[in-house]
């Protein structure tokens, strides 16, 4: 009997309450015995097909590449991998799907996920319609304000949408909220964990329900070329998007890049660059790099977009940036407002506010991949989600900071 | 020996149920906190749990959160929470726990925090969110500092589990008699205190029962018959509640006394 990894280099792990030890062993055991077995993957992989339309397309940019290096010295060719057009409209629903199906396997009659932008709670709450499980979403009241449209949509799927006031109203009070509820329903209750972070096994079920992003971009970036791309940017959150495109290619000379949010400035204290101005700490069941204060409070991130907005990270990236495998770098919230004008009016993709930030990055690294490999790079974006959900916070922001293409 | 040990067995020795009781250091302030210790031990508690607060208790309810959110607001900080212990020790020889979630001593590093323990005269540790088999440095730098290490057995660990962390226990063990966070109301006491008796016998350390007592009647079901109960009970909520309900800190401090010493008195009752 093989047992999952349940620590990447000296990162993972589980540090939780003793109560919850037995359901992440219940939950290993599934993710062992009932998520690999071929009957859950067929049925998996027809859902992914028939109803969140997976294989998700493939788009050449040619127009935001010449926009980025007018001259094509370092940019060759810009590759998105859609997962916007996903059924809900994020790479989230790879996850809940996965996740939401091996809980109906597991004989579990109710759902409990956490959510920051409102995508994953979207994500669980569709899954949990599809699959017939009653579903709670626990979303800090500061999201549930700025996310307004995600969490119409969620009660309008039936799911229970449970505001939070503590701390500091966002993503990780959600977690703290859904952890609590799980400890106090343990038996009944299966808890759909957003992003690639918590304890283990959820970074590497999660990575493995995120990997379809990253196999099937391989294959169609091969298809359309002939060649690898030269480098890989995602996003990073929790880190599931970029962990899962970011997995097809760890074994490929192929650069890879995750950006996180460095909202108002690394230089300032509100930003969520967990990877790049943290410290190793724990931070809901798992060692990685955390926000925290030296007394090892702690500390709230800022960012524009909800679903950045959190000062932990999942420990695989931490691994991957201790042994330099990944490159991580940040963009601000201006950054991100303005990568959203350009991809709109060059692409025609109203991109998240989330993914923007991959997008803000696109032409440095361009320029890194150039100057390395002395020729235009081809750079595979990963396109995580749409922006609707974000009009209100473009607007928001744009009111109190002026900027951005209007 | 240590001083949990010693004061598990004198309870033993008198038949008598461990009275533990828990604080939120620094809520509403430091100071406070050594008056409201003082308070409990005075009123019979016979160890306190020094309560480090935290930005991020996901195995606390809201009553502890939010005193440790008080707490946290009014600059309590690890080092303040030793600097408690100490004063406590210059009166008192009662057995002080360090009970604290992990990133606060994990980002000082392990054998700095334990250090820093002893030298404030701590005489146990208890890590919330470091199950056994993650405690396994922790175990080794307390017992060359000689301090013990405090597992916590849930009703869900499997019986594999609890083995584990009863094997590794020293001073006692926390059987938590919920499968919740802190302040639970419904928890089934009577069965909490069947299985810490079964288990103290099987495994020769002390173990109390905690989470949902919070008046004198819990307290005596938690802690089951003089022979086939539990070696104790800890309150916490309870406490943290008398505290947060207080208008000044002499009211606080009467709180508390009051609270302990129904507990004790129904404890100590034939
Ligand atoms: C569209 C989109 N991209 C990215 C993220 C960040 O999460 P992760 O880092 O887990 O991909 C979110 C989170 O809500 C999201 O909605």
């Amino acid at each position: 009997m093989t047992t999952l990894p349940g620590s990447f280099g000296a990162y993972g792990g589980r540090y939780v309450a003793e109560t919850l030890m037995f359901a992440l062993d219940e939950l290993e055991a599934g993710a062992r015995d009932i998520l690999r077995t071929d009957e859950f993957q067929r049925t998996l992989g027809g859902l992914l097909r028939d109803y969140v339309g997976r294989p998700t397309a493939l788009t050449p940019a040619p127009r935001l590449a010449r926009a980025l290096d007018p001259d094509g010295h370092t940019l060759g060719e810009v590759w998105l991998k859609r997962e916007d057009l996903c059924h809900t409209g994020a790479h989230k629903i790879n996850n809940a799907l996965g996740q939401v199906l091996l809980a109906k396997r597991m004989g579990k009659t109710r759902v409990i996920a956490e959510t920051g932008a409102g995508q994953h709670g979207v994500a669980t709450a569709t899954a949990a319609a599809l699959l017939d499980l009653p579903c709670e979403v626990f979303m800090g009241a500061l999201d549930v304000e700025r996310q307004a449209p995600n969490v119409a949509r969620m009660r309008l799927l039936g799911a229970r949408v449970v505001p939070v006031e503590t701390g500091s109203r966002t993503l990780k009070d959600a977690m703290n909220e859904a952890l609590r509820d799980w400890v106090t329903n343990v038996a009944s209750t299966a808890y759909c964990v957003g992003s690639a972070a918590g304890p283990h096994p959820y970074p590497t079920l999660v990575a493995e329900l995120q990997r379809v992003i990253g196999d099937e971009a391989r294959a169609q970036v091969m298809g359309a070329t002939g060649a690898l791309p030269d480098a890989v940017v995602a996003c990073v959150g929790g880190g599931s998007n970029a962990i899962g495109i970011m997995r097809a290619f760890l074994d490929d000379d192929v650069s890879l890049y995750g950006v996180e949010a460095a909202g108002e400035g690394l230089s300032t204290e509100r930003h969520a660059a967990t990877l790049t101005r943290g410290r190793v700490g724990v931070l809901h069941g798992a060692r990685s790099y955390v926000l925290c204060d030296d007394d090892g409070q702690i500390e709230e991130a800022h960012s524009i977009s909800a679903g950045l907005d959190y000062p932990g990270v999942g420990p695989e990236h931490a691994h991957l940036k201790d042994t330099g495998r990944v490159t991580y770098l940040t963009a601000t919230d201006r950054e991100a407002v303005e990568a959203v004008d350009l991809v709109a009016r060059r692409v025609g993709i109203l991109v998240a506010l989330e993914t923007a930030h991959a997008f803000a990055r696109v032409a440095d690294v361009g320029r890194r991949e150039a100057a390395r490999r002395g020729r235009p790079a081809s750079v595979l974006v990963c396109l995580s989600g749409r922006g609707d959900k974000d009009l209100g916070s473009i607007e928001a922001w744009r009111a109190a900071h002026g900027g951005g293409a209007r | 020996m240590s001083r949990l040990r010693e004061r598990f067995e004198r309870l033993r020795a008198g038949r008598r149920k461990a009275l533990v009781a828990y604080l939120c250091v620094g809520d509403p302030s430091l100071d406070e906190s050594v008056a409201l210790a003082q308070a409990a031990v005075r009123a019979g508690a016979d160890v306190l749990e020094l309560g480090v607060p935290f930005s991020d208790p996901v195995a606390d309810g809201p009553v502890i959160a939010r005193a440790a959110e008080r707490a946290l607001a009014a600059g309590a900080t690890l080092p303040g929470v030793l600097e408690v212990a100490r004063r406590l020790r210059a009166e008192t020889d009662v057995p002080l726990v360090l009970f604290t979630y992990a990133n606060p001593l994990l980002v000082r590093t392990l054998p700095r925090v334990v250090a820093a323990a002893r030298e404030a005269s701590i005489d146990a540790l208890l890590v919330v969110d470091l199950p056994t088999e993650a405690a396994g440095e922790l175990r080794l730098l307390a017992a060359q500092a000689g301090i013990d290490v405090v597992p916590l057995i849930a009703p869900t660990s499997t019986e594999a589990r609890a083995r584990a962390a009863l094997s590794v226990a020293t001073g006692f063990a926390y059987y938590v008699s919920v499968t919740g966070i802190t302040g639970s109301a419904t928890a089934p006491l009577e069965a909490a205190s069947r299985e810490a008796a079964r288990l103290s016998a099987e495994h020769g350390v002390p173990v109390v029962v905690g989470f949902g007592v919070d008046s004198p009647d819990k307290a005596r079901r938690a802690a089951g018959p003089a022979e086939g109960g539990a070696d104790g009970v800890v309150v916490g909520t309870a406490i943290v509640k008398a505290i947060e309900g207080a208008r000044s800190p002499a009211e606080a401090e009467r709180a508390v006394f009051d609270l302990v010493k129904g507990l004790r008195d129904a404890l100590d009752a034939p």
